[in-house]
């Protein structure tokens, strides 16, 4: 019973979504696979192989200008066969005050992407959170050791088919507390 | 004797518990007699793991977590997150509660910002302006126990305005508040902001350029510090921040006494923006929370007597509430930077992923290239003076 | 502020324990007297890790002032403090860190767990927290609460002051606690 439908994007976000993927589209070809808006954000999925390019396509080129790296995620779908995990950045261009994401899908066997510190300095951390919670290698990072979690352990937290609850607990009823 | 090239190097352990890191986080330095050489940082010591945490719980018990990641400014946390559930569900809330919001958001920041100035002061050695100031901050305590009922971890409000409306007391509170505060603030500055030793202590130490401060990704008070103006409450509006009229205060160096001086300011700002707030707002009457149905428990009378109102109230109490799908990302200005959520929904109960963008996380990471070449109390200082919660850190 | 006015006239710094009384002498067990200078001059050490630490500090500061029940003096050194205070989430990674500080204090010790994550995990049933401190070392008392008051904090204190009144001098030789100890895997 969904009573609020969420916002259509405004026509200034479509239309900058649209230009971006336009200019994208015209330096890199097929790697660019699909772009859309979602809620106030453009988000345009690409393919990995060219994925350092096109974000420092992202950050030189003067009209795209986007200087400043607000965050990166990991991703997991074990459903989609072939794409499974994913990375996804968020860009920020503060003068002009825009906002794009970029996101990028591999599949499980091949956990592999290249680092992005060369552009932003702040990748350094949130790489290894990645490798740390998903198993993501990042090629060329200068130290990539778990950052959050123990050094010693052999499992991926964020992965959906890790629990979460801590298993030396005995004295917790799993029917009623539903773990 | 040793040459220049086999110069040795002392390790020193800046371990996890330490009294001057205010937070546990390790950082093992390796020093050539005072000056730093390297710094080598180790955190994770209170990973909680929020994020897994969080695709199990429900939309509205997400908020007890959130509390817990800058826990010194709760408030700001749990507004976000109310915010970023609106946004997905595309709730619209009235101006009135929008304005409430800024009040209890503002007055978080001035007390996070009392904890990081304060202790700042007790780094240099300077134990009076803590045990001064610390006293405005059981005021605000007061304040947030009468709203919501908690002092610290405050899991105020509700995803659609407040849980009930704010009491007379309330507002007495909030009155005497604003009329003493500036009078204990002004005490605290008399002790430190003129004074001759804390400015030798403080100017020039750990000094961070603009270029350098973007490239690792700082935000927030530690930006404006080196120069960048960037306020999320400027740039992207949130919760009626528009209305408001304040100035965002910017340093030069980026150093330790920048950034002091960036936050007093901001504390004098947050209050003229809750005095402006305060006026714009009628105390007595009026809404305190917009009509969110999915989210927001609906009258018990109604609950006893109206069909959907019994289904709404199951729902919720259940945790079972429909969401649409999408990805959203919304950002509040923290009290150390931008806060952003980044909320996957696959149409469930729980979110399918949430990310949370800490910005104590991302700027930690420069410590080491701003330590370096400084002296091991000028270490101590940067450290105090970037605000680094461990909550915040680890997540 | 104002302060009130108070209609005691009476102060009384402590309760005098049981013993033969004199002009200029008093005899009682040693123990009693121990206990009563140890009880009031508790050094704590502050382990504190997240929200719970905050609540310390403001148990500290003037408002609720932790210095009313002798412990002023907050001790960071593990060989010179009484009663190790932990505050906090105590995650996987923490716990050796934790193990190593208690180790190093010196006999008599205590341990006031403080919240409910340090109690048994709190609100953070996940692969990474600790689900309660007495799972690493022998905790005295617990003091729940998420984060607890400071008037619950003091309260804390105050059990522990009791704990330590009431201690006899041959507890720490005794077999049971060398065999508590052991269970933990201290020696």
């Amino acid at each position: 019973m969904l009573k609020h439908t969420s916002k259509p994007a405004d026509e200034k976000t479509k239309a900058l979504c649209d230009a971006t993927f336009a200019k994208l589209q015209a330096a890199f070809g097929s790697a660019i696979e699909k772009a859309e808006v979602e809620y106030d954000f453009p988000e345009i999925t690409v393919s990995r192989d060219k994925i350092f390019e096109i974000l420092k396509f992202l950050k030189e080129d003067k009209e795209q200008d986007y200087h400043f790296l607000t965050t990166m995620c990991g991703l997991h779908y074990p459903e989609n066969k072939g794409h499974e995990f994913g990375l996804m950045y968020q860009l920020h261009n503060m003068p002009q005050n825009r906002r794009i994401r970029i996101k990028t899908f591999f599949p499980a066997s091949d956990l592999e992407m290249p680092t992005v510190i060369p552009l932003w300095d702040s990748a350094n951390w949130m790489e290894r959170q990645e490798f740390d919670f998903f198993g993501i290698r990042f090629k060329g990072h200068p130290n990539l050791k778990r950052i959050l979690n123990m050094e010693d352990i052999d499992f991926f937290p964020m992965r959906k088919d890790f629990a979460l609850e801590d298993p030396t607990r005995d004295d917790k009823d799993d029917s009623m507390f539903g773990r | 004797m040793a040459t220049a090239e086999e110069k040795v190097y002392s390790t020193l352990n800046l371990g996890p518990t330490h009294p001057a890191t205010h937070g546990i986080f390790q950082n093992v330095l390796h020093m050539d007699g005072e000056i730093i050489i390297d710094a080598e940082p180790t955190i994770g010591y209170i990973h909680r793991s929020f994020e897994k945490l969080a695709e199990r719980r429900p939309f509205n018990q997400i908020t007890p977590i959130t509390d817990r990641l800058n826990y010194c400014s709760s408030p700001i946390n749990n507004m976000g997150w109310h915010m970023t559930v609106e946004k997905l569900i595309g709730a619209e809330l009235p101006k009135r509660v929008e304005y409430l919001r800024v009040i209890i958001m503002e007055l978080a920041r001035i007390a996070d910002h009392i904890i990081c100035n304060s202790v700042i002061g007790v780094d240099t050695g300077a134990l009076t302006g803590f045990t001064y100031i610390f006293q405005w901050r059981e005021k605000i305590y007061d304040i947030y126990e009468e709203i919501c009922g908690a002092r610290l971890t405050t899991n105020v409000g509700r995803i659609g305005g407040f849980e009930r409306q704010w009491s007379e007391k309330a507002w007495t509170m909030i009155d005497a508040f604003m009329k003493e505060f500036p009078k204990g603030l002004k005490e605290f500055e008399s002790l430190l902001v003129r004074n001759r030793i804390f400015m030798e202590r403080t100017i020039k130490a750990g000094p961070v350029s603009a270029d350098m401060a973007l490239s690792y990704g700082f935000t927030g008070p530690n930006l404006r510090a080196a120069g960048v103006d960037y306020d999320v409450r400027v740039m992207n509006p949130y919760s009626s921040y528009q209305d408001f009229d304040f100035i965002v205060p910017i340093g030069t160096q980026g150093d330790v006494y920048d950034r002091f001086m960036v936050r007093q300011e901001e504390m004098w700002q947050s209050m003229s923006i809750i005095n402006q707030a305060i006026a714009k707002v009628d105390k007595k009457k009026g809404e305190f929370h917009g009509d969110v149905p999915e989210f927001y428990l609906p009258e018990k009378a109604d609950v006893y007597n109206n069909m959907e109102a019994l289904i709404y109230h199951f729902k919720i109490v259940m945790g079972e509430t429909d969401v649409p799908k999408g990805e959203v990302y919304h950002a509040v200005e923290g009290a150390n930077g931008e806060l952003g959520f980044y909320l996957i929904s696959d149409g469930g109960r729980t979110p399918y992923r949430l990310h949370f963008r800490r910005p104590c996380f991302i700027y930690y990471q420069a410590y080491p290239e701003i330590i370096k070449g400084g002296m091991l109390s000028d270490a101590i200082l940067t450290m105090s003076s970037m605000n680094v919660i461990a909550g915040e850190l680890d997540a | 502020m104002a302060l009130t006015e108070t209609k005691r006239t009476k102060l009384e710094m402590a309760e005098k324990p049981d013993g033969l009384e004199g002009p200029g002498f008093f005899a009682g067990k040693l123990e009693d007297l121990v206990g009563m200078a140890r009880k009031n001059s508790i050094w704590p050490l502050p382990f504190a890790t997240s929200c719970c630490g905050i609540e310390f500090m403001a148990t500290m500061a003037s408002h609720y002032d932790l210095g009313r029940f002798g412990s002023e003096r907050l001790s960071f050194s593990p060989r010179q403090a009484d009663l190790l205070m932990v505050m906090g989430t105590i995650s996987k990674k923490m716990g050796p860190i934790l193990k190593q500080v208690y180790i190093q204090m010196a006999e008599p010790r205590w341990v006031l767990s403080v919240g409910a994550c340090a109690s048994s995990g709190g609100i953070f049933d996940t692969y990474s927290v600790l689900q309660g401190i007495d799972r690493i070392i022998p905790v005295d008392v617990y003091v729940p609460g998420c984060p607890p008051r400071p008037e619950q904090i003091l309260e804390g204190v105050m059990k522990i002051q009791e704990l330590v009144e009431k201690e006899s001098f041959r507890r720490r030789q005794s077999a049971e606690y060398k065999e508590l100890l052991g269970k933990y895997g201290i020696e």
